[in-house]
């Protein structure tokens, strides 16, 4: 699915040997070239050649107080954390960005990863039923708290409407959680949730990244495709919504953000996101209501 | 307040050049935050935490915490609507601080049961790494099952073992902090893993220990930095100081290398009487009759709303059950033994002709409350830490403006006055503004 009026472009940083300033001036030159979005890649333990790599989570909320406009997107892990954990850290992304928060939906299956919290190498399918219980279970954990369940009501003493804070009582076959979440909903209702499409969960996503632009039309979401700092992108223009670009070193992200996105606006192609607006805003997407709020109107 | 004595047993010597240590502690939940008040700002709100963070900095505080808990308060299975609730993920918050402060101490609660270890290592040393060498742990046990119903294990964690695997996740995380491949198996916690965090300018963040348990001395005695400390009233203070060094002493390290920071609230006004007026109004909101009667239902475990909070206590029986910890963390103590209390409260009650209000205002402590002109704070702190009672203070604020205010405009040029707080900061980091030396430091380990 495309919206056919320029491209939102997108780019990861994978964090591997970033010192906290070179991330900070990296996020403000993206969101000075008009950049939608910019996605942090992670690993708990290291891949080949990485010395280090600072927890995504933890590096975009670091950029999110020096930033306005731009979208923040950590890669977080599923099989290998707790999904409580998860969904709080994302909703507080979401509350320090002022509304900017996203998630790309991570799924490290190494050997490496699951030694570092005792667990096990999963099958393909499990992959996919784990890592579709964690984000089905963060959203609702997202609506747990409804957007006007504090009420500061002097008259009856009461700071917040106990029928506005939810249980979502999830019982799957990985984990149960009772809820609510520790965290009051975030300005975005929901974070803007991206997720390979390989992953299988593409119903539940709001973004599909893809490698090959051709498969856009599969999906009925926002589609970005993944593509090099060299290619000419002009002609997906109308095949997809997006393009996320990932250099390989500092200075194709230089070249990215000195050449290559300038070129895009001087195009036409280049789809800026407005400064005060939410990244759901900016992508065109609705802010979903809370599902606990229309079960109780109903 | 109690008087100084003058030589308090406190297993350190008089030092009248000791310097005080200040930290805040920003509110979570609780009844001691006014949010009744049109004018607080709003506990929850990212521009919140700017303020008072940049706020506390201006002030040269050491450090500003947040606390934690996994699972939002509840009142006989609802949501306890009477104080304020809800909190952002700590490290996540404090990341956010990180790049708009430039020196103070940013300190994250974090339970050692629940979390991974692992990746709760790897948190905190991104946030130490981000901050450049100000990030700091307050360690923290959670047991419960209510609470574990938040996570994959449930509740998996014996009470009596909390502290045997708080140990074992703090020993662990200062391997992965010293940039020591990681290797444990036993039957509390299963970890294999290779660090890709850099070490800090401080080396790794400080570690705070919070609970008063033998086993929670132990561990604090053992590992910790600093002590954020429940024993605020003065003998409970002098006595606490004496223990915890001489537990020190007994781990083979400095009798006073770990500081203390018990817990208060201040409370400050232009004469002595009009503080004490202060105090009182803060204890009645706290104590409400709404809040009064969600108190003791949490005890009886029956609906109490019929009951008068300015009439006598309930005449009905409560049930029979232990008590839950869905109001927050209860020991072990006062978990069983809740009979017994509502007997004394009876007694008490009726002894003293109190109605259910009064009654829950009577047993709620008020040694927390450290109140008066600047000046008196001021001489008596500048007194105990000079005693080596206390290092310093960590302090629960009741209002995120008037209260932050008071801290920093009145108190903190009391105290400068008196040469017990710094007049600018000396250090980058939160181990170079407690003063603690390197002996626990990954010193070895090259910064980033």
């Amino acid at each position: 699915m495309s919206t056919g009026n320029g491209l939102l472009l997108a780019v990861e940083l994978n964090g591997r040997n970033e010192s906290p300033r070179a991330l900070k001036e990296a996020v403000t030159a993206a969101e000075r070239a008009g950049f939608t979005l910019v996605t942090f890649g992670d690993a708990l333990v290291p891949e080949a050649d990485e010395e280090y790599r600072i927890d995504a989570g933890t590096r975009a909320a670091f950029v999110s107080s020096t930033t306005s406009t731009i979208g923040l997107g950590p890669t977080v892990h599923t099989l290998t954390t707790e999904p409580f954990f998860l969904a709080t850290q994302l909703a507080s992304l979401d509350h320090t960005s002022h509304g900017r928060g996203a998630w790309v939906v991570g799924a490290d299956n190494r050997s490496a990863a699951h030694d570092a919290v005792g667990t096990d190498v999963r099958d393909a399918d499990a992959i996919t039923r784990e890592v579709r219980d964690v984000v089905d279970l963060a959203r609702r954990l997202w609506d747990s708290w409804e957007d006007d369940a504090v009420i500061r009501d002097t008259a009856t003493g009461r700071y917040l409407d106990p029928d506005k804070v939810h249980h979502v009582r999830f019982e799957g076959e990985f984990f149960d959680v009772v809820g609510p979440l520790i965290t009051p909903r975030s300005p975005q209702g929901q974070i803007v949730v991206i997720g390979r499409a390989d992953l299988g969960i593409a119903d539940l996503l709001d973004i599909v990244l893809v490698d090959d632009p051709t498969s856009a039309a599969e999906h009925d979401r926002l589609v970005f495709a993944d593509v090099s700092v060299t290619d000419d992108v002009s002609p997906l223009v109308g095949v997809v919504d997006g393009v996320r670009f990932t250099p390989a070193s500092a200075e194709e992200l230089g070249d990215l953000i000195d050449r290559v996105a300038p070129a895009l606006a001087e195009a036409g192609v280049l789809r800026r996101p407005e400064p005060g607006r939410t990244l759901r805003e900016n992508l065109g997407l609705d802010r979903p209501v809370s599902r606990y709020a229309v079960t109780a109107q109903n | 307040m109690s008087t100084i004595d003058s030589h308090p047993d406190t297993g350190a010597a008089y030092d009248e050049n000791a310097q005080i240590h200040l930290g805040v502690f920003y509110p979570g939940i609780g009844a001691q935050t006014v949010w009744e008040d049109p004018n607080a700002p709003d506990q929850v709100a990212t521009d919140t935490f700017v303020e008072v963070a940049q706020k506390l900095e201006r002030g040269l505080f050491d450090a500003f915490f947040l606390g934690d808990g996994q699972r939002v308060r509840e009142n006989r299975g609802a949501i306890l609507s009477t104080d304020i609730a809800g909190r952002p993920d700590a490290i996540t918050q404090l990341a956010a601080l990180a790049s708009v402060t430039e020196r103070i101490g940013l300190v994250a609660t974090q339970n050692t049961t629940y979390s991974l270890p692992v990746e709760l290592a790897r948190r905190l040393a991104s946030l130490d790494a981000l901050s450049e060498g100000r990030a700091g742990w307050n360690i923290v046990t959670t047991d419960n099952a209510w609470t574990g119903e938040n996570f994959r294990r449930g509740g998996w964690l014996a009470h009596e073992r909390r502290y045997e695997r708080a140990t074992q996740v703090v020993e662990l995380a200062k391997q992965y902090w010293a940039g020591e491949k990681i290797g444990s198996d036993t039957d509390l916690l299963t970890a294999h893993a290779t660090p890709n965090v850099p070490a800090s300018a401080q080396g790794r963040p400080i570690l705070f220990q919070a609970g008063d348990s033998t086993g929670g001395r132990d561990l604090a005695a053992r590992h910790a930095d600093v002590v954020f400390s429940a024993n605020n009233a003065y003998d409970d203070a002098v006595a606490y100081a004496r223990d915890l060094r001489t537990r020190t002493a007994a781990f083979g390290r400095a009798a006073d290398a770990v500081k203390i920071l018990p817990g208060v609230t201040v409370v400050l006004g232009d004469t002595p009487d009009e503080a004490e007026e202060k105090v009182r109004w803060l204890r009645s909101n706290a104590h409400n009759g709404v809040r009064a009667i969600a108190f003791l239902e949490h005890y009886w475990g029956k609906d109490l709303s019929a009951y008068d909070p300015e009439g006598p206590l309930p005449d009905i029986d409560p049930v029979d059950s232990e008590l839950d910890p869905s109001r927050g963390t209860l020991s072990i103590d006062a978990r069983t033994g809740k009979l017994d209390q509502i007997e004394r409260w009876r007694k008490l009650a009726s002894d003293k002709g109190l109605s259910i209000r009064e009654l829950v205002l009577e047993v709620s402590p008020a040694s927390r409350f450290h109140s008066g002109t600047p000046a008196q704070v001021a001489d008596r702190w500048t007194e105990l830490v000079r005693h080596r009672v206390v290092d310093g203070f960590n302090i629960n604020p009741y209002h995120l403006r008037d209260g932050i205010d008071d801290l920093v405009d009145k108190l903190v040029p009391a105290l400068q006055e008196r040469g017990v707080h710094r007049t600018e900061y000396t250090s980058t980091t939160l181990r170079g503004h407690l003063g603690l030396d390197d002996e626990h430091a990954a010193s070895d380990r090259k910064a980033s």
